[in-house]
């Protein structure tokens, strides 16, 4: 009898144990974009492909100097910024980040925000100015 | 009579053109290809102000040209304005760790000074982009690379930080960088672990502006410019004035060039 049923049932007892587990993990609260009502494209699609379009962009960019907004990463922050206690935006060093928040929850990590800035550019204005 | 039917003219009766009307038809072909040539000049300017949606071509090459004589010993605009656009050097608070000769280094300014008479020549050395790039031969990534218009940059996705690239220009112009960096510029993403170099701006000439180091210059010494387009100042002065490129015998082809060196 054990050894005829103990496999089934000991993966069983593990599922038993595992769902409740499983069902508690919080689902991450996206921060909704602050302009604009419709992305680049459909939502379900970008989430399951904006690495795709994100790393389609970036090589026509470096290598063939194409510079169009529409899946650019720049672009990405005109609307998804998450913005602090003081109306500053945070950056991809902060969880509330955009990306972050999927991000940590999927536990994938992207090495982009070593180089490039994780919020919207400041205004031309204070570029020229040269910051010390 | 129009070009057109004079020239199917000729072909019909060929045997009994006189040398005058030969001579006739070879002027006016002339004429025709010299309005052909104006159009295609216009049209040039047109390609320059590329759409953002279109590739870099090879009808295109950007260059400098470089006049010595106008650039002032103690004048640096350009560094600094290169430091600014792309944040590194004094546009930059990051790099605290590195020593000097580690930190990025896109620019510099070197004095050259004639032993037997001690005139002294100042000019700015950034990458040459080199039409046989040596950085390029020897990257094993391909993250080393030049664009079609001339431009040679690093390509950082695919850049493992080898540093074979530094060893193989003979300009000295490719830096490293060695710790994490947080101040970054949007339109110059820079990092750790990767190396990098002048790339003649290459954000701002995609906008068609010129690179910020051109722009900076208060003598106006750094002209930025198609040298493939007849019609434009740089190679119109190319054509006309006397200009160097800085180890010429490497025979690389240098986009960037000097004047009065």
């Amino acid at each position: 009898m054990v050894k005829r049923y103990g496999f089934p049932l000991l993966l069983a007892l593990l599922l038993a144990a595992g769902t409740p587990a499983l069902a508690a993990a919080p689902l991450p609260d996206i921060p909704k974009a602050i302009k604009g009502e419709q992305c680049v494209e459909d939502t379900g699609f970008m989430r399951r492909n904006h690495m795709a379009l994100l790393e389609h962009q970036r090589d026509d960019t470096v290598q063939r100097g194409i510079r169009t907004r529409q899946h650019s990463l720049k672009h990405c922050f005109t609307c998804h910024v998450v913005q602090d206690d003081h109306s500053q935006p945070v950056t991809a060093a902060d969880p509330r980040h955009f990306c972050r928040v999927c991000h940590d929850y999927a536990a994938v990590q992207v090495d982009c925000w070593q180089c490039h800035v994780s919020i919207p550019e400041p205004s031309a204005t204070s570029l020229r100015g040269g910051q010390p | 009579m129009s070009d057109e039917k004079a020239l199917s003219g000729e072909k019909v009766m060929n045997n009994k053109i006189d040398s005058y009307k030969r001579r006739f038809l070879a002027q006016s072909a002339v004429i025709t290809g010299a309005a052909a040539l104006g159009g295609g000049l216009v049209l040039t300017r047109v390609v320059q102000a590329r759409p953002a949606s279109q590739a870099v071509s090879s009808k295109n090459r950007w260059g400098l040209l470089i006049d010595t004589r106008k650039c002032a010993n103690d004048c640096d605009a350009c560094v600094q304005a290169c430091e600014m656009e792309h944040g590194w050097g004094r546009g930059s608070s990051d790099e605290q760790r590195s020593s000097p000769a580690q930190k990025a280094q896109w620019i510099r300014k070197v004095t050259l000074r004639d032993r037997t008479t001690g005139h002294e020549t100042s000019l700015p050395m950034m990458c040459q982009h080199c039409a046989h790039p040596p950085c390029v031969d020897v990257c094993p990534t391909g993250a080393s690379m030049k664009r079609d218009d001339g431009i040679v940059l690093v390509d950082k996705h695919r850049c493992i930080g080898c540093r074979y690239c530094m060893m193989a220009c003979p300009y000295k112009a490719r830096s490293f960088i060695h710790e994490d960096l947080h101040g970054q510029k949007t339109a110059s993403p820079r990092g750790k672990g990767t190396v990098e170099s002048c790339n003649l701006c290459v954000h701002r000439v995609d906008q068609g502006k010129i690179p910020a180091c051109a722009e900076a210059c208060p003598e106006k010494a750094i002209l930025f410019g198609d040298l493939k387009d007849a019609d434009s100042e740089i190679a119109r002065r190319l054509a006309s004035e006397p200009s160097t490129e800085i180890r010429g015998d490497l025979r690389l082809d240098l986009g960037v060039r000097y004047q009065n060196i």
